[in-house]
């Protein structure tokens, strides 16, 4: 082939790659963020630090609940009481009751998020309902878990956190 | 030379009718319709910058309504950056660049036309994705600015859809085109014209080709997952699903902030033939502000977060891209010193393309430091999305891209036309924009600073004075291109004649072909390939 062929031929040769290069960021981000533990995306270390760690008594921190329902979502959720003092390093259980109001069965992604946001590396939910999406029969009513610690690494400025759930409907066509 | 390329002048055939420009393959008639093109759009989104700021003259709701308001700043933003800045730009590469490095005509002159018809009609879409929102059951207007955001956009009626194809349509154009200059840039230059000896606005596009091709891809994929989560269920962007609205802002800003060097660079290349031109002496440290101009694109390439500083980023990530944003200016930097160094001692004079050098020197230089400023973590969290944004970004690409390409305008009008321009009209339309651009701009740094949020249809009272002179300004700014176009409708149609060469100093340092050529230069020119000595 001749050269006056291939510039254009390498050029458009990268802008096709460069298309693809954008649909590979999709994975990469995800990889990113569980491997660097951020964006609230679990990590299977997270199992193995309950053993590894030792728990704090020399202070408490302060964790907050709170719950929001995506727009339309026709599902009442109870909190756990509305805070609770924890030391550093202790495992605790909690759980969010959830009720399916309307007559449709309805499956729901609840989303988390952590307030500071710079304390999400510091909490650890070793179990949660929010690693699947929960299915409520109409009427249904259920108890969903959390599992969760607070690294005793967590520095001394950060002494309430607040963990918030948003509740999203997965089907998209009822909002 | 002069003989070489006109020798053949008198069997020139120049096509006639319609056709001529429908089926255009010539490198000049497509760089002149790439232009009309952009001057149309310049009055378009011209408009929708004047409802917006009309409605801000005074508090409260009075011309639009809010989401009317919010389309009107996304339109703005998508014709004057994708409907403006880049086709002018575009056009003038295919004008000059083959004239230039001595080809006769682009590498692809077939792909050339498609690439510029694709742009009307992209330009058809955008317009429909306004209209289209005030029929029934279209769904809501497209409210969500230019940078197109999830969920926002994935709940946007069915001008979104229109915005989304407008973007690959306007992608594929750019793309080509991209493609079609670079491959001109490497393989057409005449013999002797050697890498070194390109005029600087050739070696801005070469870069600026390159930048397109990486960028342009990542937003067509961008904007495809958009309109997949919109239509064909899927959850790129949707938490519900475990996707993650974030990952379009990284998608976008992958692309939106080189875009900004793709909107730059080409009017630094016009810079770099205007400022040594009028000050008669050659580019000062010429192949070091080329290879600042490549360590620009690099560096470009890897600072798109510092747009996202408030999305929750880590420490580290944060600090590399605060790091790597504040390195930019030193590129920046030394192409401004370069330039006002090429003005040091020289017997400079200030004709029109000249003032719009200078101003853009002083004026982009402003940006800079603001930009500075906005680099900065914790100064940005303060800043983020307030009018200072504004009032930075359009220091930026004002005098950064828009004047530069007037500048270019007023210096190649004599080549393309035959005529000069009428010197008075362009001093008074150069001082006319400038004082209108600053009068509109400048108030906004305060406002922002006081924390008006942008992208807003209605403010606090107390922000009433400085909107009020900013609207002003805008008024005054806007109708100055009536002038603008006054000016060039004249040169067209008559007017002193222009030499072959119009501008004393335009032989000194690395120089074109161009002005060898007469003016306006033969329908077909260098058929036969000139020799550099």
């Amino acid at each position: 082939m001749q050269k006056k062929q291939k510039t254009p031929l390498l050029l458009a040769g990268m802008g096709v790659g460069m298309f693809a290069f954008g649909f590979a960021l999709v994975p990469l981000y995800n990889l990113v963020c569980s491997v660097a533990g951020i964006n609230g995306i679990a990590t299977a270390s997270n199992q193995a630090f309950i053993s590894a760690s030792t728990v704090d008594y020399s202070r408490k921190v302060t964790v907050e609940f709170d719950s929001t329902l995506n727009a339309g979502l026709p599902w009442k959720i109870e909190k756990p009481a509305n805070k609770l003092k924890v030391h550093p390093g202790e495992t605790h259980n909690i759980s969010y009751r959830a009720t399916n109001m309307s007559d449709k069965a309805i499956e729901v992604q609840a989303v988390p998020g952590i307030t500071p946001w710079q304390a999400t590396e510091y909490f650890k939910k070793t179990q949660c309902f929010c690693f699947d999406t929960q299915t409520l029969a109409p009427g249904e009513s259920r108890e969903m878990n959390i599992q969760f610690i607070v690294d005793p690494d967590i520095p001394q400025q950060y002494k309430t956190i607040t963990l918030s759930y948003t509740f999203m409907n997965t089907d998209r066509s009822n909002t | 030379m002069s003989e070489v390329a006109t020798h053949d002048d008198h069997h020139d055939h120049v096509p006639s009718g319609i056709g001529r420009w429908l089926f255009s393959t010539n490198h000049k008639d497509i760089g002149t319709m790439y232009l009309i093109f952009s001057l149309v759009m310049l009055f378009l989104g011209g408009a929708s910058a004047m409802v917006m700021r009309m409605e801000l003259f005074f508090p409260g709701l009075q011309i639009v309504d809010p989401d009317t308001f919010n389309n009107l700043v996304t339109n703005h933003a998508l014709i004057m950056v994708f409907g403006v800045v880049m086709p002018a730009a575009a056009g003038m590469a295919n004008w000059m660049i083959p004239i230039m490095i001595g080809a006769p005509d682009m590498a692809l002159p077939r792909l050339n036309n498609l690439s510029f018809w694709l742009l009307p009609m992209a330009g058809i879409m955008l317009i429909l994705s306004m209209v289209v929102s005030y029929l029934p059951g279209t769904g809501g207007q497209v409210n969500t600015g230019w940078t197109l955001y999830p969920p926002l956009s994935v709940q946007a009626g069915m001008g979104m859809d229109f915005v989304i194809f407008t973007i690959h349509i306007l992608g594929i154009s750019s793309i080509l085109a991209a493609i079609n200059i670079v491959t001109t840039i490497v393989n057409m230059r005449a013999p002797g014209m050697t890498w070194f000896k390109l005029p600087l606005f050739v070696w801005s596009w070469f870069f600026t080709g390159l930048l397109l091709i990486m960028i342009m891809p990542v937003l067509a994929g961008g904007v495809t997952m958009l309109l997949f989560d919109r239509h064909f269920g899927t959850a790129f962007f949707d938490a519900a699903g475990g996707g993650d609205p974030v990952l379009f802002q990284h998608l976008f800003w992958f692309f939106g902030h080189p875009e900004v060097y793709v909107l730059l660079l080409p009017s630094i290349g016009v810079l770099g033939l205007v400022i040594p031109t009028f000050s008669r002496k050659p580019l000062f440290a010429y192949k070091p502000l080329v290879w600042f101009m490549a360590m620009l694109t690099a560096l470009g390439m890897v600072v798109w977060a510092h747009h996202q500083y408030t999305i929750g980023m880590s420490l580290g990530v944060t600090t590399y891209f605060m790091i790597g944003t504040i390195l930019i200016s030193i590129p920046v930097g030394m192409m401004l010193m370069s330039f006002i160094f090429t003005m040091w001692r020289g017997s400079m004079t200030f004709e029109t393309p000249m003032l719009f050098g200078i101003a853009i020197i002083l004026m982009f230089s402003f940006a800079g430091v603001t930009g500075v400023m906005l680099a900065v973590v914790p100064a940005d969290l303060q800043y983020h999305d307030s009018y200072f944004v504004v009032a930075h970004f359009h220091y930026a690409l004002i005098p950064g891209a828009l004047f530069g390409l007037y500048a270019g305008v007023f210096y190649w009008l004599p080549k393309w036309t035959g005529h000069m321009y009428d010197e008075k009209l362009g001093k008074i339309f150069f001082w006319w924009t400038t004082i209108g651009f600053n009068v509109t701009f400048f108030p906004q740094h305060f406002s922002g600073l006081a924390g008006m949020p942008r992208r807003i249809v209605d403010y606090s009272p107390q922000f009433a004075e400085f909107n009020f002179i900013s609207s002003v300004g805008a008024m005054a700014f806007g109708l100055s291109h009536l002038l603008f176009l006054y000016i060039i409708i004249k040169t067209i149609r008559g007017g002193e004649k222009a030499p072959d060469n119009p501008w004393e100093g335009s032989q000194i340092g690395t120089v074109g072909l161009e002005w060898n050529l007469p003016s306006p230069p033969p329908f077909h020119s260098f058929t036969t390939p000139p020799t550099i000595k």
